[in-house]
């Protein structure tokens, strides 16, 4: 309510240059989106009681300390981490988008038996949560023998991603003018040539805004780590600053610092994709 | 029974190979050294212990048996330990939690029988009875340590207050009132928002002294004694008058903010449990020391919660068992319980041999297993068996108590009707 | 179903089809289809000592009616609408607000704000839950220090601890991650409008209010519509949060314990509480259901009447 009552006045308050108002409004709430982190990472450097005794003060000589980012490296492998998150997040991502352009490509551009129940099929996929099927996920991956492995996660993540990737790439492709297939299928090109040569390329817009739609929840996904790759070498970032937290929660330092670390990498990922996402969001990719 | 675990080899190398791709980013090692041993825990705290300390210790005495240590964090050990047990990927030795949860994996053919152990002779029967099947044939998994509950306070704070230790309940409150009305210090630090220390660190802590330790804990179990009886609501009563003393909004105090407003010299008195005494060790930057539960009065017999809470047992499928009895029978020695009970201060060693301890809080502790009457936690055999699970309802009401959103009376009678619900002898 | 087969220009086999619609396909039923699937049927089983046994609806039927059960049910549905509802109220609207002042045109600096209001989204959940409970934490004071600032000190309360007030917390929390979400959907529909749509209605003396309610606001109904049906989705899928911040017991008394959280203590059990596989599939079913006809309610009711504004 707090955050509501600080909006009204930007309706109302018309005798102000409007692009005032506006800018007031967002910068306030950019304070308001911001404000957390900033807190978390500027604690990071600090020293422990200095945390407690002015947690909103910058460090300064007395309190500055990597103390906490030491702790971290030391006691739990971060680089690690990292990579198995990176490792599960690039293949999930890359083949959703792969696997998710060609359904959609196969889904809108042939007329065959089926077609229909399996576009439904996928529509289900995106109202109906992957998640309420752990507890068959968890024996079939048992059975599999992939329990703590990397590929089990990267398997689940494609089935997760996968019907939002259709339907969005779908929508996508009836964008595309029918002469450009019509006209390659006059010259004898192959069907596969067509998809890889011709529409792919033309799809990248729209597939960056699923990339980045697919990317988020599987860079921060806690709950299938937590099931199906719970072992060290095989735990992703988000469950070891999870396990981390847990374990060295009255360690304020190492707590911070290792929030900082796992906060630095989505944040250098973000900015590469933020452009694209808007370029892809804006292409009318999303109706 | 259908355990995956009980599949051939051949059909595995099969399912191997169907998923090539599996093994390329597969990093578990699934098959193990063939003389080496490995272990499951939930003691990721003590990793550097093990591998520095007392694996080097048994190899002195077994130089060929190479051992390794892996631990999961404690709140993940359990649904990990089951997925890797069912995978077939498990270790060879695993740390057993007390009674059900290790229970379970027995009945479901996870655990090796150990009867003829040589070693379960260091111990006695109560500290076995976390770990033997209903009927008190089969032994299972053997102890290894337990944990002691009571209060921890900072002695400078004591003494700055010209505070003595409360033996008596009435004592207890007193110092409270002091340390409130004379101080800026929190006297009780504790909080509500995890709400186990309720249970564990309240309920638990204080209970004994009313319903007599072991006594009260078989009456319940033979459905002599109820949660309504007074012995239990007392308990409660005395919570719920632990609210004026805890910190300002305790509500949403947790588990690890009680332990830094202690470590930092905020509180004075903390509720604890004896594994407390690392991170006190390692974070607090001035003495501090330990008392038993108070009893109501200075004459009356003292009873405190010593509870069984770490044995071990050997993987059923482990292929690497007779190593794994070597190593259980070394854990039954005296050179590691002494080893142990001095490298992680604040779990004792259940092995009957005489030892010594050299941290002065952790002997502490130890030395009221002479003066008072040791009992183990009163939900845990048996009772939290059934649904409601009567564990999950101390944890819930004892902090809805201390809250002061319900009252000792209507606690005592949700948990005597939730465990009525299932259980025969108190129905 | 009878797909139309208007132009079916292919006699052999259609290979190609395969090749593009093989592995998702494969994949997704191997991994979402059966496994959902077969959630339904284990819902239908009960389980002792390993053996287990067709039980029918009994699973259902003691979930809702029996006592033990129902009540717990009850509770984290209640739960659920209520976390559901604070998003509708506040998360939609504010993202709704903060689209349409990002569009505003000739605006300086919107690609930052854009970017920086985004950041919480990006972010993992647990870190999320931390952070917020140290900023609510009584002991380290900020949220505390700052009421006192601008003079509200005495509202000050312990949050995230009390029964009245967590959920709502926690929701807020939520609300605060998530808004970039609604935002970034609706910004981006409002830039597709196409610009002498809006020229015509400013020549016609509308003013800038009367312009955004009789022009965009018609036009962006189908991405609010479809920004509920993911809030609804997502509200009742909400499990992190509440886990990395309350644990699995929700407390206090399970003020905050929503479908989620319930679902994951039935199937995996907690503490001295045994999992059950059964039950946990049985949850899992009926919030499936839930689930389903919330969304087809959606898609007949809001989703058609909302047509009728489109170009």
């Amino acid at each position: 309510m707090k955050l509501f009552s600080r909006f009204i006045p930007s309706s109302r308050m018309r005798q102000v240059p409007k692009s005032v108002t506006v800018h007031a409004v967002l910068l306030a709430y950019t304070v308001i989106a911001l404000f957390p982190i900033i807190v978390v990472v500027i604690n990071a450097f600090k020293e422990r009681r200095a945390i407690f005794r002015d947690p909103l003060g910058l460090p300064d000589s007395d309190s500055f300390t990597l103390v906490g980012f030491q702790q971290v490296l030391l006691r739990s492998d971060f680089g690690l981490y990292s990579w198995n998150s990176l490792v599960v997040t690039i293949l999930a991502v890359g083949l959703v988008l792969l696997l998710g352009a060609m359904a959609a490509w196969a889904l809108t551009e042939y007329k065959f038996k089926g077609n229909l129940l399996i576009t439904f099929l996928f529509a289900m996929g995106i109202m109906i949560p992957i998640r309420l099927g752990t507890v068959s996920i968890l024996s079939l991956m048992v059975n599999l023998d992939l329990v703590n492995t990397l590929t089990a996660l990267v398997l689940v993540y494609i089935a997760q991603g996968l019907p939002l990737a259709v339907y969005i790439l779908s929508e996508f492709v009836r964008t595309i003018p029918k002469e450009l297939t019509e006209a390659a299928r006059c010259d004898s090109v192959s069907e596969y040539k067509i998809f890889f040569c011709v529409i792919l390329p033309l799809l990248k817009p729209a597939m960056a805004t699923v990339a980045v739609f697919t990317m988020i929840p599987i860079w921060n996904d806690l709950w299938f780590p937590l099931i199906l790759a719970p072992g060290e070498e095989t735990r992703t970032i988000t469950l070891g600053v999870q396990q981390f937290v847990g374990q060295y929660v009255t360690d304020w330092n190492s707590v911070l610092s290792a929030l900082t670390l796992a906060i630095v990498p989505v944040l250098i990922l973000y900015t590469i994709f933020s452009r694209q996402l808007i370029r892809g969001l804006t292409s009318g990719a999303v109706k | 029974m259908f355990n995956v675990r009980s599949a051939s080899p051949e059909t595995k190398m099969a399912t191997k190979l169907t998923c090539l791709a599996a093994i390329l980013l597969s990093s578990t090692g699934i098959a193990q050294a063939a003389n080496g041993l490995s272990i499951e825990s939930w003691r990721s705290d003590d990793a550097n212990i093990w591998s520095d300390v007392i694996i080097p210790a048994f190899n002195k005495s077994h130089p060929d048996t190479k051992v390794n240590f892996a631990p999961t964090p404690p709140t993940e050990y359990n649904s990990a330990l089951q997925a890797k047990l069912k995978a077939g990927s498990a270790g060879d030795l695993i740390t057993c939690r007390p009674f059900d949860t290790a229970l379970d994996l027995y009945k479901d053919g996870y655990l090796a029988n150990l009867n003829d152990l040589k070693g379960l002779k260091q111990f006695s029967d109560v500290a076995k009875s976390a770990w033997v099947t209903d009927d008190g044939k089969d032994q299972f998994c053997m102890p290894v340590a337990s944990v002691i509950h009571g209060f921890v306070y900072n002695k400078e704070i004591f003494k700055e207050l010209n505070l003595s230790v409360p033996k008596t309940r009435d004592e207890f409150f007193k110092t409270l009132d002091t340390i409130k009305s004379e101080s800026r210090y929190i006297p009780l630090a504790m909080g509500t928002a995890d709400q186990w220390e309720a249970a564990t660190m309240g309920f638990q802590n204080i209970g004994p002294n009313y319903w007599q330790g072991e006594k009260g804990r078989k009456a319940l179990l033979s459905g002599k004694e109820k949660f309504t009886d007074k012995a239990y609501v007392d308990t409660w009563k005395e919570l719920a008058q632990w609210k004026p003393y805890l910190g300002r909004g305790f509500e949403a105090q947790k588990y690890s903010d009680s332990q830094n407003l202690f470590t930092l010299g905020r509180a004075a008195i903390y509720p604890a449990g004896s594994w407390d005494i690392q991170t006190f060790n390692n974070q607090a930057d001035f003495e501090f020391g330990a008392f038993p539960p108070p009893v109501a009065k200075a004459e009356d017999t003292c009873y405190i919660s010593d509870h069984t809470d770490m044995g071990i047992g050997i993987n059923a499928s482990s292929t690497n068992k007779e190593a794994a009895k070597i190593f259980l029978n070394w854990m039954a020695s005296k050179e590691f319980a002494t080893l142990y009970a001095n490298a992680v201060p604040g779990f004792f060693p259940l092995s009957d041999h005489q030892i010594d301890i050299k941290d002065p809080v952790a002997q502490e502790f130890m030395s009221w297993r002479q003066q008072c009457e040791s009992t183990i936690r009163n939900s845990y055999q048996i009772l939290s068996r059934g649904t409601p699970n009567l564990e999950n309802q101390l944890w819930n009401v004892s902090a809805q108590v201390i809250n002061g959103t319900m009252t000792p009376e209507a606690a005592a009678k949700e948990t005597q009707e939730g465990l009525e619900q299932w259980y025969k002898p108190q129905q | 179903m009878t797909p139309s087969n208007q132009h079916d220009e292919k006699k052999p086999f259609p290979w190609h089809l395969v090749f593009f619609l093989g592995p998702g396909l494969l994949i997704y039923v191997v991994f979402s289809v059966y496994p959902l699937l077969d959630t339904l049927v284990l819902s239908l089983f009960n389980e002792q000592q390993g053996q287990s046994h067709f039980v029918g609806l009994q699973n259902f039927i003691t979930l809702v009616t029996d006592d033990t059960w129902s009540q717990a049910f009850w509770n984290a549905l209640g739960n659920n609408f209520k976390f559901f509802a604070i998003h509708m109220l506040v998360q939609n609207p504010i993202g709704l607000l903060l689209a349409v002042l990002l569009s505003s045109p000739k605006l300086r600096l919107s690609g930052t704000y854009r970017t920086l209001i985004f950041m919480p989204t990006m972010l993992s959940v647990v870190i999320i839950g931390f952070v917020w409970q140290l900023l609510l934490s009584p002991i380290w004071g900020i949220s505390e220090n700052f009421l006192y600032s601008i003079g509200l000190g005495q509202y000050f309360d312990a949050w995230l601890g009390k029964e009245s007030s967590a959920l709502i917390t926690l929701a807020f929390i939520s609300v605060w991650q998530f808004v970039g979400i609604p935002m970034m959907l609706i910004y981006a529909t409002l830039l597709n409008i196409p610009d002498d749509i809006v020229d015509a209605s400013v020549v016609d003396g509308a003013n800038s209010f009367q312009t955004f309610w009789h022009i965009k606001l018609p036009l962006i109904l189908p991405t609010i519509a479809m920004v509920s049906i993911l809030t609804f989705v997502a509200n009742f899928n909400a499990f992190e949060l509440i886990y990395a911040v309350k644990g699995a017991l929700a407390g206090p008394n399970f003020s905050t314990d929503l479908m989620g959280t319930f679902f994951y203590r039935t199937f995996f059990g907690f503490q001295l509480q045994q999992g059950s596989a059964s039950m946990g599939a049985a949850v899992a079913t009926l919030m499936f259901l839930i689930i389903l006809v919330g969304v087809m309610l959606f898609l007949f009711f809001i989703q058609r009447r909302i047509q009728r504004f489109q170009f």
